[in-house]
């Protein structure tokens, strides 16, 4: 606990904070689905939550981020409303996404979450494009891809890495590894152990950090970010984390040998911060207690909410096919 | 005498729109320094500099991912894809994302981005260079398919396909350029041309020959051939399959009561296949005879100039299958 790494009674809860606000967000999404008011698929990220947040509160206003199936908790880290992501989830018209996207596809643009994504690794040629965007426009902001060890295996993770070093794009190439590609383990579906390595083929940083430490997290962003604006280009961070749940909600994750979960969960990224606080004395029990009850408030009053949105009209189906008017196109 | 290529038509359209509006770019495989492997974007590298042409690595996932990304920021993004059959390399970035992005954001994000690609036969480029892809991206709601056919068309429907608020899969036939290296033509002033908008090439009341890029060269070849024969044709470029121009085919089919579908791409799935449907389902009244669609056969592209020759319909096919529309016997020829 000695590491340089402390902080102040107000950065660490709100850390905790976003982070227990991930964690329940989660938690009861999975119960809303088994309650039957979410009609589509979830990726839970618990156990995630502290990449997302370490992450994301290294970011400035301008920056932007895509993410993957896996991604309420980098929305939420962000700073999205939990309301309108479970109106969203619910399908209903005041949702993020007009009902139109749910879990895999949410964005919030005035945050700049450019988006989670259905296709594996899809999300990193994306923010690659964004940071030559952000390059172009040159008012000093950086976009940020996160995605899993199972996206270093296609393509476009190798591309856009090559693309980002050759024009030293201003970007964070985030992989949040959680030991398992869908159902496969990582020494199954890879020979590297650390994705960091793969950096080394692309001439760029590869940092790797432990995934459920925040502040740990937070700080080679910050570093990552840092050499971005600089116009030094981008870093590769490698996080180490695990999903204490299966791929999807449902999956119940057999693949995974005994006793490997227990591990991960003796070192919860939301332990890790609380315990920190407290052995600093950055905060007491009675503050964290207090954080996790005005989570908890702001949940109700967010499913609540959300469950009495209107649900869309079947013809709604029609709109947003294209921008202009291409009147009836989507009929015809 | 004017000149005006083709190519000069989409490089003063890329040129004029550049100098319009600052968030417009090229990005693409040797698109900058080198001038296109066409030579289309000749000279642009010098007047507008690396920041406005984006030479990239051969990786066109990437290319359309980073053309993609940037246009959700604002960018008006101009992807190349040297040869269209390359595209099949960035199919995710264009149907998972580009295409969807506005519709499953519920209207939120769009974009802004057109994708240019080279397609067609060019003489022997055989079975991965020679593709007319077009059809697919009909089939893939949220994007607009753009076939060029004449210098003019190239330039006005450019323009509009760069203003244009959606992803535009903007399709120029390498026969169509007028051969690499030559000098630039001259300027020829050309306004946006509207998309959904077809274009009657030749007036006539016969039959409707509906068709684009270099086979309507072979049709305005055919069906002049057959004016001597006293068939009177009309042919119209639809200039935009998505969208496309419904009621400009319509009047045409209820003045003549046939119709002829002429494209390179092979005909099963082809884009054929739609207009026909249309005629069938909406102008069935107008009909007077069957439907006739000519295109390539149901095969890859072959190398032999022989085979490639029989692959890709001419002017001797389009004209049977008129003669055929109107009940006249085929002209068998001597090869």
């Amino acid at each position: 606990m000695t590491d340089g790494r402390t902080t102040t009674r107000d950065d660490g809860l709100e850390l905790f904070e976003r982070m227990f606000l991930i964690r329940r967000f989660e938690e009861r999404a999975s119960q809303l689905r088994a309650a039957g008011l979410i009609p589509g698929f979830l990726h839970p990220c618990i156990g995630q939550e502290a990449s997302a947040v370490g992450v994301c509160s290294a970011l400035g206003p301008d920056d932007v981020l895509t993410s993957t199936h896996r991604g309420h908790g980098h929305m939420l880290a962000r700073g999205a409303d939990p309301a309108r992501m479970y109106a969203e989830l619910f399908a209903r018209i005041e949702g993020y996404n007009h009902g139109k996207g749910g879990s895999l596809h949410m964005i919030d643009v005035d945050l700049g979450f450019l988006g989670a994504n259905g296709i594996v690794g899809a999300g990193i040629p994306l923010a690659t494009g964004a940071a030559l965007q952000q390059k172009r426009r040159a008012r000093g902001g950086v976009a940020v891809s996160f995605f899993g060890d199972g996206a270093t295996n296609e393509g476009a993770f190798h591309e856009s890495l090559n693309l980002a070093t050759l024009w030293k794009l201003p970007a964070l190439y985030v992989c949040e590894n959680n030991l398992y590609g869908e159902f496969t383990r990582q020494d199954q579906h890879q020979v590297v152990k650390d994705v960091a390595q793969r950096a080394a083929s692309y001439g760029l940083p590869g940092v790797i950090v432990d995934g459920n430490d925040a502040l740990a997290v937070r700080e080679v962003a910050r570093e990552a970010v840092a050499r971005a604006r600089r116009g030094d280009g981008p870093t590769l961070i490698e996080t180490k984390t695990y999903r204490h749940r299966g791929h999807f909600e449902g999956d119940m994750a057999r693949y995974r040998p005994k006793g490997e979960l227990e591990e991960w969960l003796a070192h919860d990224p939301l332990d890790v911060l609380s315990r920190r606080l407290l052995a600093e004395d950055v905060a007491s029990d009675s503050d964290l207690d207090e954080v996790r009850a005005g989570v908890e408030r702001r949940l109700d009053a967010a499913v609540e909410w959300a469950t009495e949105r209107a649900h869309p009209e079947p013809a709604d189906a029609l709109e947003d096919v294209y921008v202009d008017a291409m009147r009836g196109a989507a009929l015809r | 005498m004017t000149r005006f290529s083709y190519a000069d038509g989409i490089r003063q359209a890329i040129a004029e729109e550049m100098d319009r509006d600052p968030n417009v770019f090229v990005i693409g495989e040797d698109v900058g320094a080198a001038g296109g492997v066409f030579g289309v974007t000749k000279g642009l590298f010098e007047k507008y500099g690396a920041d406005r042409l984006w030479d990239t690595p051969i990786s066109e996932e990437a290319v359309i991912g980073a053309a993609i990304g940037a246009a959700l920021l604002g960018a008006r993004p101009i992807a190349e894809i040297m040869f269209g059959d390359f595209v099949t390399l960035a199919m995710d970035m264009i149907v998972n994302q580009a295409a969807k992005t506005h519709y499953m954001t519920g209207g939120r994000l769009s974009v802004p981005m057109v994708v240019r690609m080279v397609t067609g036969t060019g003489g022997s480029t055989s079975a991965q260079h020679s593709q007319s892809l077009e059809s697919w991206f009909v089939h893939a709601p949220g994007l607009k398919v753009v076939t060029a056919s004449s210098a003019e068309d190239a330039k006005g429907l450019l323009k509009s396909a760069i203003r244009d608020p959606d992803p535009v899969m903007f399709f120029e036939h390498k026969q169509l350029y007028g051969g690499r290296g030559g000098p630039a033509g001259d300027v020829v002033e050309v306004d946006p041309i509207p998309f959904g908008v077809g274009r009657v090439w030749r007036e006539g009341t016969d039959v409707t020959v509906v068709t684009y890029l270099k086979t309507l060269e072979y049709t305005m070849k055919a069906v002049e051939a057959l004016a001597e024969e006293g068939i009177s044709c009309e042919v119209w470029d639809p200039r935009t399959l998505v969208p496309l121009d419904r009621e400009g085919l319509r009047q045409s089919l209820a003045k003549t009561g046939r119709l002829v579908i002429a494209h390179e791409a092979p005909v099963r799935g082809g884009f054929g296949a739609e207009i026909a449907a249309f005629a069938a389902e909406e102008c069935f009244e107008s009909l007077r005879a069957p439907i006739i669609r000519v295109g390539g056969t149901n095969t890859p592209m072959p190398y032999a100039p022989v085979m490639e020759g029989f692959v890709v319909p001419g002017p001797e096919r389009i004209a049977n299958a008129i003669r055929r529309s109107v009940g006249r016997p085929p002209v068998v020829s001597s090869n």
